[in-house]
């Protein structure tokens, strides 16, 4: 048994615990931010791992936008009351009193809900270091992502004043105002956060596998009905396909892919098999080339 | 589309549950890529992560037009184009120092460290390859080996990659000569051996054509060695050799949940652990045994390097984080003096003498920075006469570090023997370090204990001592409110001495001059001064132009809490200028007087001073009596 190497997800998980402590270690009022997609799923395992038996020790935060699957909101109760976490739901006040929503509002949907909302609730509870679930591979401008990543005082981003990464070494030291926002599972791929999963046994929402669900096709997207505040335009009728979802966010942004795949292993099988990169599914990077930096730039994840 | 040699696995097709069975058991490299543009760099990597089927169809999509609109591969496929878009970048001033990409193959997972850019190259270089266990260095055939060659030679020695591949690309420019192949390996050999890489393996490729990197080239057949893919997939990994040597992990957590529960939590840095196996906690030294190794869904047999855990003692003894846990019967050494390489990462040049934060494992200590030794030219590897190391320079310098640090040689354990210096204003990352070797001076000094405590002094003088830092531009009237204040405070039966700029610099410090590092060491020696004169009891009254904020928190560090008392003597430029009691203004415009406060030398007010003295709006008198308002209640 002696000097067996460890195997990928062996690596890749002491990483992630290793950033995840060490954020505790410095921070003051850490927090983690759970979008309830599968990478989250990942992430919140590997702090449960981290900070055993205790439970870990900050609130998860859920920018809600309102929009999100309802399979998504029962799954989000479920796994916080598990981990024994407090679960902090923000709104943005503002969004929800003007009823922004994607179908009328375009790119003001999300910069309302999740930019806005996002830097609403981290000043409101005066969280100065925000896990993340962003990964390198899932776009090429992530590639060059830093693990702890600076935001002034009002949550800018500025790329020139980011910081060499060394060995294990994490500078989290900051002024008053600053905050950084972590992200523990930036080595890992798509790939790799499926066969922890399976190999784990995490809980994930049911939408990752094929079933029978109404939809839409609509601007070359697969949409699925998930409630009556989907407006049909004339002529569309939703029609029961088997599909899956291969990334989770609002569901009318969200692209599904016909499929039979409803196991974990079937999942896996699909993905190794299929040609279209994951991001391809979300409406949100089609908007401009490349659209996330400028996201970030705002503030947005 | 041309060169489709997708490796799908038919297992992924016939036997899902195979296929995942098998892909548990990959291991895992990290390695980086050395080489500019020009010698194909990006091709290469383009052409493993599309070989590697990382690339999906409409990546692909993208691509092919792409290559198509720029032309640059005559419509076939330019793999370049995965990887760049950095050139957009930097034109954006976005800073990058590493990308990292990813692939897999059947035996192994890679994330390859991509260093783009040319001025910045030492910074990132270093940054990408301090967690590599492999470094590619690419040559063009067509050139051999350059400078460059050299350079990135150089900084994969100095960062202890222990496996090095010569990549020789573009075989396909020279013929496939075999000749050709040869001579450069010759001649990197003979350079390899003057800067101690012992060894390393060459492979002739060509990224473009796709040579020996995924599967043996036709066009090679005098090459009877690995592919490159096939040699990233079987090279020994450094997490597996740390396995061997004794066991070490710094603590990073006390993980507390209630009364019943202690347990430390780190990743270990090298060696294997059990419960019953005997430790030491450094620095202190306490001894004990490891009780359990607790983890999520039951406790583990055994721990190896590598993996990150939590474990209890069976003894309650003191350990925090930073604290290192050894194996009780090889411990490491403890120092706070070390001879370092450094390599300075920041625009702001290294300032010998100010204090830094130095983070190390998972402690972060107070840490001087000595002028350095020499500079490294990166290029020829010379030794370089300096004062001091800016932007993208390598030195070997001394550092002292404000307590003792359990350490190893950088060269045994990069966990344990790598560091970065912290700047205590800006809170940047300005410099990456290596340890090379506790100087054993630290240890030959020792304390000497005096019977007659500092307690015992002040109890003697019937007060308490501190010192009272007067800090502000020349001519604003420090030395002027110091003596005010002394006789005053004299008056008062207390017992004083006054530090005064100018006198300290007729003896003490007549060695020192004006530039940046002399005001450093000139503040250093007088809080040194001053520390003294308040272990004998007395209030210390200073008057120094101070300009740097670091050196000013530096002192304040050294004193006991609450000891140090900073007084601002705020005066408007203008107003010591009109002043000038000295001439010196006068001189300082004139260009005679170089690295004049306030006219070329900048002076960092302070931020939270515990009394600010507005000289507009007060007399000296009046400025006396705030103080000592303050100092006696």
């Amino acid at each position: 048994m002696t000097e067996a190497p460890l195997t990928h997800l062996q690596r890749l998980e002491a990483e992630s615990i290793h950033v995840l402590r060490e954020v505790v270690a410095e921070a003051e009022n850490p927090v983690m931010l759970y979008s309830v997609g599968k990478d989250s799923a990942v992430m919140l395992h590997l702090a449960r791992k981290a900070f055993y038996p205790a439970p870990p020790p900050f609130p998860l935060l859920h920018v809600d936008t309102t929009w999100k699957f309802q399979d998504m909101y029962a799954l989000r109760d479920r796994a916080a009351a598990d981990a024994g976490m407090q679960l902090i739901v923000h709104q943005n006040p503002q969004a929800l009193e003007q009823g922004i929503n994607p179908f009328d509002h375009g790119p003001l949907h999300t910069d309302m809900w999740k930019t806005e909302g996002l830097k609403q609730a981290l000043d409101l509870h005066g969280f100065d270091m925000a896990f993340g679930g962003a990964r390198r591979d899932e776009e090429k401008s992530r590639a060059k992502e830093r693990v702890f990543s600076f935001r002034s005082a009002n949550h800018r981003w500025d790329p020139k004043n980011q910081r060499p990464e060394l060995w294990r070494l994490y500078n989290a030291r900051k002024a008053k105002g600053e905050s950084v926002r972590v992200f523990p599972i930036s080595n890992w791929t798509e790939l790799d956060i499926w066969q922890y999963i399976h190999l784990e046994g995490i809980q994930i929402v049911p939408l990752y596998f094929a079933a029978p669900r109404p939809t839409v096709t609509r601007d070359g997207m697969l949409l699925m009905v998930d409630d009556d505040r989907f407006p049909l335009r004339p002529g569309e009728v939703p029609e029961m396909r088997s599909i899956r979802f291969r990334t989770l966010g609002c569901y009318p942004l969200t692209g599904a892919v016909e499929s039979q795949a409803s196991t974990l292993p079937q999942v896996i099988q699909e993905m190794l098999l299929t040609t279209t990169s994951e991001r391809q599914g979300r409406a949100i990077d089609h908007d401009q080339a490349a659209s996330m930096e400028k996201k970030k730039q705002d503030g947005y994840f | 589309m041309t060169n489709q040699t997708y490796r799908t696995d038919s297992l992924i097709a016939e036997d899902i549950d195979a296929y995942l069975q098998a892909h548990q058991h990959k291991t895992m490299l990290r390695f980086i890529t050395c080489g500019s543009v020009d010698d194909g760099k990006s091709t290469l990597i383009g052409r493993l992560l599309y070989d590697s089927k990382m690339i999906f169809e409409d990546q692909l999509a993208s691509l092919e037009a792409d290559s198509k609109k720029l032309g640059t591969q005559g419509g076939n496929i330019d793999f370049a184009l995965l990887v760049d878009g950095l050139a957009a970048e930097r034109e954006q001033g976005i800073t990058i120092d590493v990308a990292y990409r990813f692939f897999a193959t059947e035996k192994r997972k890679f994330i390859v460290a991509d260093t783009p850019g040319h001025e910045q190259y030492t910074r990132n270089m270093v940054t990408g390859a301090s967690t590599a266990d492999l470094a590619v260095i690419l040559i063009d055939a067509r050139k051999g080996v350059l400078t460059q060659t050299r350079r990135h030679s150089y900084l994969v020695h100095l960062l202890g990659i222990r496996h090095v591949v010569l990549a020789v690309n573009k075989m396909d420019l020279v013929g496939y000569d075999e000749a050709v192949f040869q001579a450069i390996v010759a001649d990197y050999r003979s350079f390899a051996d003057s800067i101690g890489i012992s060894d390393f393996t060459a492979i002739p490729i060509s990224g473009l054509a796709g040579d020996n990197i995924t599967s043996t080239s036709l066009q090679t057949p005098w090459y009877q060695g690995p592919t490159l893919l096939a040699h990233l997939e079987q090279v020994p990994l450094n997490s597996t050799a740390a396995q061997t040597a004794p066991f070490r992990m710094a603590v990073q957590w006390v993980n507390r949940p209630n009364l019943d529960f202690r347990g430390f939590a780190g990743l270990v840095a090298s060696g294997t652990l059990r419960p019953g196996d005997a430790v030491r906690v450094l620095p202190s030294g306490k001894t004990s045994k490891v009780a359990r190794i607790v983890a999520l869904g039951g406790d583990k047999a055994m721990a190896v390097a590598g993996e990150s855990i939590t474990l209890t003692l069976t003894d309650e003894i003191d350990c925090s984080r930073g604290q290192v846990i050894v194996a009780a019967q090889s411990p490491l050494e403890v120092a706070d003096q070390f001879e370092t390489t450094i390599v300075w990462m920041d625009d702001t040049e290294m300032v010998p003498g100010r204090a830094y934060w130095l983070k190390i494992g998972a402690q972060t200590v107070s840490a001087t920075v000595q002028a350095p030794k020499y500079e490294v030219n990166v290029n020829t590897q010379e030794h370089l006469a300096t004062k001091t190391l800016d932007l993208n320079a390598i030195g070997v310098a001394n550092i002292t570090t404000d307590r003792d640090i359990p350490f190893a040689p950088y060269a045994e354990n990069s966990d344990l023997g790598g560091f970065i210096l912290i700047d205590k204003i800006t809170n940047r990352t300005v410099a990456a370090g290596m340890i090379h070797f506790a100087l054993r001076r630290a240890q030959n000094i020792h304390w000497q204990a005096t019977e007659i405590s500092r307690e015992d002094h002040a109890a003697m003088k019937n007060q308490k001592p501190c010192v009272l830092w007067l800090t502000g531009l020349s001519g604003s009237g420090k030395s002027t409110i110091a003596n005010v204040l002394e006789r005053k405070l004299a008056r008062m039966n207390r017992h004083t001495f006054l530090l005064d700029g100018d006198n300290v610099r007729h003896g003490l410090n007549k060695d020192l001059g004006f530039t940046e590092a002399d005001r450093v060491e000139n503040i250093r020696r007088v809080g040194e001064v001053a520390k003294l004169m308040t272990d004998a009891g007395l209030i210390v009254i200073t008057a120094f132009i101070s300009p740097f904020r670091s050196e000013r928190d530096m002192v304040r560090a050294m004193m006991q809490p609450g000891e140090f008392l900073e007084v601002f003597v705020d005066t408007p430029l203008e107003h010591a200028e009109a002043r000038d009691v000295k001439g010196l203004y006068a001189k300082a415009r004139a260009g005679v007087l170089k690295n004049f406060t306030g006219i070329d030398s900048p002076y960092e007010a302070p931020e939270q001073a515990e009394i600010r003295i507005d000289t507009t709006q007060t007399t000296p008198e009046q400025a006396a009596d705030m103080i000592i308002a303050r100092l006696i209640p």
